[in-house]
C-alpha cells in the first residue's frame, strides 16, 4: 500500500500577547497508508484535535503558527493557498466532529446541507442532487431518508445527526477522513453502531481514517496503528496488537488500566491516572508526564526523553514499563499502574 | 405583522439558501410523499407555536392588530371627516365641546372631531414608522452583513461609520436630517430610519461574528464550502433572529420618534393631516382647559408602541436558543 499522509515534525503554537507562545502540538510525526485506520489517542489538551485541524487547514490564520510538514500524496498541504486547500476539503480530506447537534446548521434541512456538499464538489443539481442525498442518507443507515431529508437537525436523534454528518463527510469519497471523537456525544449503544458504520464506509470506499479519541476501547476495535499523545507530543507509537499486548509508556499503561473490565471482580475500583493533564512539565525541562508518572526517575524531571525507534514501536520514555519476557511475573497493565 | 414575523425567520433561512445558488430551490420543494405534520418543522414555525401560547404575545399581537386595522380602515371607522371643522360654531376661546353622544371624544381646538383625528392619525404613524424601520433594517442588514462577513478592514471601516452615527443621539440625528431635507414626509422617514441603522448593523455584526465561530461553520468549512455560501446560507440565517426581534422593538421606537419629530414641528408639510405628535403639540396651549387633547394622542402613541414592544419581547423569548431544545 502506498503512503497517503505523512505528517513530519508538525508544530502548532498559539501566540499570546506579552507571554510566550502556547505550544499545542510540539513536533508530532505520524503517517498513514491508503485505506489504513490510525488512532490518535490522548486526553483533552494533548493536542490531538489541534493536530487534525492543522492537517485539514482549518486553524485560524491569526494568532497561530504552524510549522513542520504535512504531505498528502506528495502535496505539501501547509504550502497550499487557502483556496487550494478549500478545494481539497471534501473530495480529498473530510472530517467528522464530536458534537453532531452543533455541527449541523439548525436553520437548514438535512437535505439542503447534504446537497450543498454535492453541489459544491460533484456538480450535482436539483433532482440528481436530491436523489444522491437520499441515497447517501440511506447508506449511512438513516431510515426513511426521503422524509428525513426535509427535516431539521433538531428533529433527529443524536445518532441520526452523526450519521447525517458522516454522510456529508463521505459524500465525495475522500481519501482521508478524520473523525474527531465521533462517538463522545452519543449513547453507548449508538457508539458501537457509529463505529461500525465508519469501519464499513472506510472499507467500502478505501478511505483512510484518522480516529481521534481518548477511549482506547474504541481504538482496539478499529485501528491498525495507534499514536498516543501527551502534552502535544507523541509518546508511544505502535500497531494495535503490540500496544495492547505490551504497553511500554507508563501513560499508555495507565490509559489501559483505567478501562473498566468485565472480567474483573465487581469490587475492584477503576485505576485512574493520578493528577490531571494540566499538571504539565514543559518538554524543554523534562518529560511532560513526569508529574503524574509512577515510574518517574530523577532524570525525567531534568531531561526530556527522545522518541526512540524500537523496531515494533516508537517510544518516548526514560523508564518504560518492562517487556513481558523480562519479568516472569508478567505484570499486566493493571498491576503495573497500581 | 403579528403573524408574519415568526414566519419570516423560516422564510429568511431558506431565502438565504436560495440566494446562494438556484439549485437549492429544487431541494426545497417537498417530495410528493405526504408525511406527518411534524415533518419539516423549522425553528421559525416552532417559535410561532410558542408565541401563540404566550399571553403576552397575544396581548401584543392584539394591540398591533388593532393599530394596523384602525390605520387601514380609518375612513370606514371614523364617524366624521378628520379635517372638517364640524364644530366650529361651538368653539369659545379657551373652551371646546367635550365628549358627547355625537362626538365621543369631543372636538379639538379648531372644532374637528377628535375621535376621527385619532383614528386617522394611526395611518401616518404606521406608514412612517414601518417605512422608517424598513429603511433602518435594510441598511443595517447590509452594513452588518458586510462587517460580519468580511471582518478585517471592511469591518473596521463600517463599524467606525456606525460608531459615529451611534455617538449622535438618535433624535438629534433625526432632527438634523429632517432639517436638512426639509419639511417633507420622506425626510422624517429617512431621519428616523437612519437613526436606527446603527442598532441593526451592530447587532447583526455581533451575532454574525459569534456564529462564524460556531461548530456548524467549522463543519461546513471542513467540507470545502465556499465563503460566500457559508456567509449567506449558514451564518446569516442563524444571525437573523435577534435582528428580527429588534425590528419589532424598533417599530415601537420609530412610532414614538415620528411622533416626537412632528411634536417638534418636523413632519409632513400638510398641517391638516392628522398626526398624533402634532396633535400633542397643538394641545399644549390648552393643557389646563382641555387636558384630554393631550391625553388622547398620548394614549394612542403608548398603545401602538406597547403593542410592538410586547410582541417584540415575546418574540425574543420564543426565538431564544436556550429554550429551543
Amino acid at each position: 500500500m502506498s503512503r497517503l499522509l505523512d505528517v513530519t515534525d508538525l508544530r502548532v503554537a498559539f501566540t499570546r500577547r506579552g507571554r510566550p507562545d502556547m505550544r499545542a502540538v510540539d513536533g508530532v510525526s505520524f503517517w498513514l497508508d491508503e485505506g489504513e485506520t490510525v488512532g490518535l489517542v490522548g486526553e483533552s489538551g494533548s493536542g490531538k484535535s489541534v493536530t487534525s485541524l492543522a492537517v485539514m487547514g482549518l486553524l485560524p490564520r491569526r494568532g497561530v503558527r504552524v510549522g513542520g510538514r504535512v504531505d498528502l500524496q506528495g502535496r505539501s498541504l501547509l504550502e497550499l493557498s487557502p483556496n487550494q486547500m478549500r478545494d481539497l476539503r471534501g473530495p480529498e480530506l473530510a472530517m467528522v466532529f464530536q458534537d453532531p447537534l452543533s455541527s449541523l446548521n439548525p436553520v437548514l434541512t438535512i437535505g439542503l446541507q447534504v446537497t450543498e456538499v454535492l453541489r459544491r464538489h460533484r456538480g450535482l443539481r436539483g433532482d440528481a442532487a436530491r436523489k444522491e442525498a437520499t441515497r447517501l442518507l440511506d447508506r449511512v443507515g438513516i431510515p426513511d431518508p426521503s422524509r428525513r431529508i426535509r427535516e431539521y437537525p433538531h428533529q433527529l436523534s443524536g445518532g441520526m445527526r452523526q450519521r447525517a454528518l458522516i454522510a456529508m463527510a463521505v459524500a465525495c469519497r475522500p481519501r482521508l477522513l478524520i473523525a474527531d471523537e465521533p462517538t463522545t456525544a452519543l449513547d453507548v449503544t449508538i457508539q458501537a453502531q457509529i463505529l461500525e458504520l465508519l469501519r464499513e464506509l472506510v472499507t467500502e470506499q478505501g478511505t483512510a481514517l484518522v480516529l481521534i479519541t481518548h477511549d482506547l476501547g474504541v481504538v482496539a476495535g478499529l485501528c491498525d496503528r495507534v499514536n498516543v499523545m501527551y502534552g502535544g507530543r507523541i509518546v508511544e507509537q505502535a500497531d494495535r496488537r503490540t500496544l495492547f499486548a505490551e504497553p511500554r509508556h507508563p501513560y499508555t499503561g495507565g490509559l489501559l488500566a483505567s478501562i473498566p473490565r468485565l472480567d474483573s471482580a465487581g469490587d475492584v475500583p477503576l485505576t485512574p491516572i493520578p493528577g490531571s493533564p494540566t499538571d504539565l512539565l514543559a518538554w524543554e525541562i523534562g518529560c511532560a508526564f513526569a508529574p503524574r508518572c509512577q515510574r518517574r526517575l530523577d532524570e525525567c524531571q531534568t531531561r526530556a526523553p527522545e522518541l526512540s525507534d524500537e523496531g515494533v514501536r516508537r517510544l518516548r520514555c526514560h523508564n518504560p514499563l518492562p517487556l513481558r519476557q523480562e519479568s516472569t511475573s508478567a505484570p499486566t497493565a493493571t498491576e503495573v499502574a497500581r | 405583522m403579528a403573524d408574519s414575523d415568526p414566519e419570516a425567520t423560516a422564510g429568511g433561512g431558506s431565502a438565504g439558501g436560495a440566494a446562494v445558488d438556484g439549485g437549492v430551490a429544487v431541494a426545497e420543494k417537498p417530495a410528493p410523499a405526504p408525511g406527518p405534520a411534524e415533518v419539516g418543522q423549522s425553528l421559525g414555525r416552532e417559535a410561532f407555536r410558542r408565541l401563540r401560547r404566550n399571553p403576552v404575545a397575544i396581548g401584543g399581537a392584539v394591540l398591533v392588530l388593532l393599530f394596523v386595522l384602525v390605520a387601514i380602515l380609518a375612513p370606514l371607522l371614523a364617524p366624521y371627516d378628520p379635517v372638517d371643522q364640524i364644530l366650529k360654531d361651538q368653539i369659545r376661546p379657551g373652551s371646546f365641546p367635550g365628549p358627547s353622544h355625537e362626538h365621543w371624544l369631543g372636538s379639538d381646538s379648531l372644532g374637528r372631531d377628535e375621535l376621527s383625528r385619532i383614528l386617522f392619525g394611526a395611518r401616518q404613524s404606521l406608514l412612517v414608522g414601518v417605512l422608517a424601520t424598513t429603511v433602518g433594517f435594510a441598511v443595517g442588514l447590509l452594513l452588518g452583513t458586510l462587517a460580519g462577513a468580511f471582518g478585517g478592514w471592511v469591518d473596521n471601516l463600517v463599524m467606525r461609520v456606525v460608531d459615529i452615527l451611534l455617538s449622535v443621539p438618535s433624535l438629534l440625528l433625526a432632527i438634523s436630517i429632517a432639517a436638512l431635507l426639509g419639511q417633507r414626509l420622506i425626510s422624517v422617514t429617512l431621519a428616523v430610519g437612519v437613526a436606527q441603522v446603527p442598532i441593526f448593523a451592530r447587532l447583526l455584526r455581533g451575532t454574525m461574528l459569534a456564529e462564524r465561530e460556531s461548530d456548524y461553520v467549522l463543519a461546513a468549512r471542513s467540507l470545502g464550502i465556499r465563503r460566500r455560501s457559508i456567509v449567506l446560507s449558514h451564518v446569516l440565517p442563524n444571525s437573523l433572529s435577534p435582528v428580527l426581534v429588534q425590528g419589532t422593538l424598533s417599530l415601537a421606537t420609530a412610532i414614538v420618534d415620528v411622533a416626537a419629530l412632528s411634536f417638534l414641528g418636523l413632519s409632513g408639510a400638510d398641517p391638516d393631516v392628522p398626526e398624533w405628535g402634532r396633535m400633542l403639540a397643538e394641545s399644549q396651549t390648552f393643557l389646563s382647559t382641555a387636558p384630554r387633547l393631550a391625553f388622547l394622542p398620548c394614549t394612542a402613541i403608548v398603545i401602538a408602541a406597547l403593542g410592538f414592544t410586547l410582541l417584540g419581547e415575546s418574540l425574543r423569548e420564543a426565538l431564544d436558543p436556550k429554550l429551543r431544545r
